[in-house]
């Protein structure tokens, strides 16, 4: 009988796989298992043009049924893993089926934080994450309405732009004293905050949200001792990633599956990959990634590495936001005591924020400055050392440091 | 529906169908068009989705935009005839497209 590859997940990282096990050769049978109704499709426009309206739903998928059909994989939606039985080596479904499997990928993603504060059950609260949330989301998404963000960072501020533009009134509460406190440099927070707030946005820095009043439907936030009145609230504070299944079959987990540099977890025969995975960063410091650069990179590797072709995963990472007409990409891990080196006049829109580590360049936030997120990629993946005054000068195009 | 052809470095051709609106890249990519990464899905912010038209079509698409202009000049290898997928949108005019995949996006 052939050899069988299961894939726990079907998203960005599992359509990858099907795709990279194709390319290498491989020749058994294929089942891709998703727990939502839709077979992959891209997440990220969903807070940017799919919410905005512009980006039709057909338009999210990532690959059309012929794919699928071509590539020999069986896809199995409305169905969840629940145990993995890893001496068998077979994995059951929420159908009651079981399937036997030779290799398994666990590409099963994350879900988000829920909030617990009091009122946080109330109808009318709503998170991001799949079609069905925005979908849930746009009944009420209406010119005038009011809408309380919680959390300053891609979600809620993408969410935050989309609202804006649709002529909902928008306040975003932050418990940081900037937005986007963990990803950007202090002068990308600022910007953005100056332009949020050019668009009619109200910042609520430094302010954590108590809670939610209303009876049955949220009507108001509480938050920093006072009632925001709100006909709706979107709740972006983070993401936790889907490790149980594999914890419970005994895997290594640590805050995310546990992967080496060839998204090997502590069983050979199965492997993980995308925001699911806590694995070693270039530097070698362990992280778990929540983008589709990771998806993307560490599901080609897995797929090497199952086809018996093991190639060292050690990838820049890189993220993208769309706010308003800002087009943020960053490259790289930035450090709070990183060496930050300004490229351009944030006033004229179109600037980069370069991070130096011992010299080298180490991160790169460009806002609609594509050259400087390019170049500044390569620079990071040849942990090449430019000097500072040469990188601020705007007179010399970045293609000189390539 | 718009019958675009993708030629490989190889010579290997896969002709796709395109809904009018739709991309090059989007069409491309979903239907498993070896060598279209399109890494940032359809944001022109990464230059993986690079083409090069054939001469007697290259007259006949729309311009390009001063961001995809400089997005090519990042990308591996371009010509005059190089375009981004991902910026152009399918009109029932571009029935017979030819475009060649470069042999890599990286």
């Amino acid at each position: 009988m052939s050899e069988h590859i299961v894939i726990i997940g079907a998203g960005q990282a599992g359509v990858q796989a099907v795709q990279s096990l194709r390319a290498e050769g491989f020749q058994g049978r294929l089942t891709m298992v998703g727990d939502e109704a839709y077979p992959p499709y891209q997440r990220p426009p969903l807070s940017k043009a799919y919410l905005l309206g512009t980006f039709a739903r057909e338009r999210l998928f990532l690959k059309g049924d012929d794919f699928y059909r071509e590539a020999g994989c069986e896809l199995l939606l409305n169905t969840r893993a629940t145990v993995i039985d890893r001496t068998a080596r077979t994995v059951m479904l929420s159908d009651g089926r079981t399937l036997a499997y030779d290799k398994l990928l666990l590409a099963t993603g994350t879900r988000v934080r829920k909030l617990k504060s009091p009122g946080a059950d109330l109808r009318g609260l709503h998170y991001l994450r799949d079609i069905a949330d925005v979908d849930g989301l746009q009944g009420a998404f209406k010119q005038g309405a009011r809408i309380a963000i919680v959390g300053g960072g891609y979600i809620g501020l993408e969410v935050a732009a989309v609202a804006a533009k649709r002529g909902l009134r928008v306040m975003v509460f932050e418990s940081a004293d900037r937005l986007m406190p963990r990803t950007a440099s202090k002068q990308v927070s600022d910007f953005f905050a100056a332009e949020h707030e050019k668009a009619g946005v109200v910042l609520k820095l430094n302010t954590l949200v108590e809670g939610f009043e209303g009876k049955a439907r949220v009507e108001a936030v509480r938050a920093g001792g006072v009632s925001h009145l709100a006909d709706l609230v979107l709740v972006g504070i983070g993401v936790v990633p889907n490790d149980e299944l594999a914890a419970a079959a005994g895997l290594a987990c640590s805050d995310g599956i546990v992967v080496d540099r060839n998204a090997m977890t502590s069983d050979p025969a199965i492997f993980a990959a995308g925001d699911c995975t806590r694995h070693h960063g270039r530097d070698g410091a362990e992280i778990r990634l929540e983008c589709v650069q990771n998806a993307i990179d560490q599901a080609k590797h897995a797929a090497l590495a199952m086809m018996g072709k093991p190639r060292t995963y050690s990838e820049v990472p890189w993220f993208w936001s769309d706010q308003y007409d800002l087009k943020l990409q960053i490259a790289g891990l930035a450090q709070p005591d990183d060496v930050i080196v300004v490229r351009g006049d944030p006033l004229s829109r179109k600037f980069a924020v370069f991070h130096l580590r011992d010299g080298a360049v180490a991160a790169v936030e460009a806002v609609n400055a594509a050259p400087e997120y390019l170049i500044g990629r390569k620079l990071i993946a040849a942990n090449a050392t430019v000097p500072r005054e040469r990188l601020a000068d705007t007179s010399l195009p970045m293609k000189s440091f390539a | 529906m718009a019958k675009i052809t993708f030629i490989q470095p190889d010579g290997e051709e896969q002709t796709v169908e395109i809904l009018p609106g739709w991309s090059v890249m989007e069409g491309a990519v979903r239907a498993g068009v070896i060598g279209i990464d399109a890494d940032c899905g359809g944001a022109c912010a990464c230059a993986t989705c690079h083409v090069q038209v054939e001469p007697e079509w290259a007259a006949k698409l729309p311009l390009k935009s001063e961001m995809e202009e400089t997005m090519l000049d990042f990308a591996i290898g371009p010509k005059p005839n190089s375009r981004l997928s991902c910026q152009l949108r399918v009109t029932s005019e571009m029935d017979g497209l030819t475009v060649r995949v470069p042999p890599s996006q990286h």
